[in-house]
């Protein structure tokens, strides 16, 4: 006799009420947990900041973040203002770093939509800061990065991160090697026009003396990566570059 | 009675059936994730849950479970469980889950996993099952954390972050006498080479398991 699990029916009512079951136990547990994991990306992106603009407990080749206890009270301490840029208008908005850049991008894909661009004024020994959150393409998935710059767009730090770029070649964009390369590097040429940064595999100064070549060197075996770290650069910095003119003018 | 009749059920998998250096299964986040050793603890410990869960969840459905359907009613109990390991390790260890990152999520593929639901759960009571994939969790997670050990310690210097070694740039400790580290122990080679000589070892102390 035919046992009753092997009936098509059993079946199939069995993987309906299975699916419906683990469904609802996992949207159960997605909602219970959001606002803790919400928090800890918001942390988060308080940690880049800082990093981008030199405040965080890094060792030798060692990345390291200033600790979640401590990140709001220096964010609110070096972080002496957020600014929101929407075209000529530049308005300040305390919760400027809240913004979702993506949705931001996605949303510019309409002409007539003006993006809201997000800009960070740090402040530490005196000196300014301007930090700028940026997103794009790798190879496989996004790729974000944060950039302190001074008023003359020369970068002064950087953090890179991605979502799923190749370990060991692509991801490699968020270690020390790659990421101290920028510092110093200028985003201007000498002329004073925005031309972003190459990321360059024949380039002739490897080991990166030259800070106004708007070139570092590239990761072997990561071209894709890298081609989309110079395209982020160049597409998401541009946008930034009138209020740097402006910033200069007066 | 119970309890000591099945200890064996612990006991092989952490040695002489070790699910990684005799059965050669989960060798690709045994090579991954082992940089550290506290991401292999971590590693350790999320697949321990998954898989005595995920045994006991078989086995006490393993007379409904339609046969047809068996294998993709064993991912969807072993997905759920892994996303939910996921979204806790995202919620109160969130450095510890970029770490892992998709490693978690990979924990789904573990063999050892599906291995353990098909060949033993499927076919044992409950509390058997339990037993089974504690054990062999523990025999994938020892071996995870002695590679762990040896890397970070003869890579970085450090174990679990103490600087257990001195200071390398500061030159205390044994650094003083002019040792490094060696940088190649925290790339994924080095987790192989390691296993190997694990698995050398354990042969030459228990020749039976040497295969012809």
């Amino acid at each position: 006799m035919e046992k009753r699990t092997d009936k098509n029916s059993y079946t199939i009512l069995f993987a309906v009420v299975m699916v419906v079951v683990v469904g609802s136990v996992l949207a159960f547990a997605a909602s219970a947990l959001k606002p803790n994991i919400d928090e800890n990306k918001r942390l988060e992106k308080q940690q880049n900041i800082l990093y981008a603009m030199g405040v965080n407990d890094n060792t030798e080749g060692v990345v390291a973040m200033v600790s979640t206890d401590k990140v709001a009270e220096y964010f609110s301490k070096y972080i002496v203002k957020q600014l929101v840029i929407k075209g000529d208008d530049v308005r300040v908005d305390d919760e400027a770093y809240l913004i979702d850049i993506k949705k931001e991008q996605a949303a510019a894909k309409d002409a007539s939509y003006e993006r809201q661009l997000p800009l960070f004024l740090g402040k530490k020994d005196g000196k300014i800061f301007y930090i700028v959150p940026i997103r794009g393409k790798g190879l496989w998935d996004a790729i974000w990065a944060y950039i302190a710059m001074d008023e003359n767009m020369i970068v002064q730090g950087i953090f890179f991160d991605h979502k799923g770029e190749t370990p060991g070649l692509g991801a490699n964009i968020n270690q020390r090697f790659f990421m101290d390369d920028f510092i110093g590097e200028h985003l201007l040429n000498a002329k004073g026009e925005f031309v972003g940064i190459a990321i360059s595999k024949s380039n002739a100064d490897p080991i990166n003396i030259d800070k106004t070549d708007n070139e570092v060197d590239a990761i072997a075996g990561a071209t894709i990566t890298g081609d989309g770290v110079a395209a982020m650069i160049i597409s998401e910095l541009k946008v930034y570059s009138s209020y740097f003119i402006h910033l200069k003018n007066n | 009675m119970g309890l000591f009749k099945d200890s064996n059920l612990i006991t092989d998998p952490l040695a002489d059936n070790n699910p990684v250096t005799i059965q050669v299964l989960g060798i690709c986040s045994a090579l991954a994730i082992t940089a550290e050793l506290e991401a292999s603890i971590v590693m350790a410990i999320a697949v321990m849950f998954v898989l005595g869960m995920g045994n006991v969840v078989i086995s006490l459905m393993r007379n409904i479970i339609p046969s047809k359907i068996r294998i993709i009613v064993q991912l969807i109990i072993v997905a759920a469980l892994v996303i939910i390991v996921d979204l806790v390790l995202k919620a109160f260890a969130y450095q510890l889950s970029k770490t892992l990152s998709v490693f978690v999520g990979l924990i789904i593929t573990n063999c050892i996993i599906m291995g353990r639901f098909e060949a033993f759960a499927l076919a044992n009571k409950p509390w058997r099952s339990f037993l089974d994939g504690i054990g062999n969790a523990a025999g994938y997670g020892i071996i995870l954390v002695i590679v762990g050990f040896f890397r970070e310690l003869l890579g970085s210097g450090t174990l679990l972050g103490f600087k257990v070694l001195g200071d390398s740039i500061e030159k205390t400790g044994v650094y003083a006498y002019g040792y490094e580290n060696n940088g190649f122990m925290l790339l994924a080679p080095m987790a192989l080479i390691t296993l190997g000589i694990i698995i050398w070892i354990q042969r030459n102390k228990n020749t039976a398991l040497i295969e012809d």
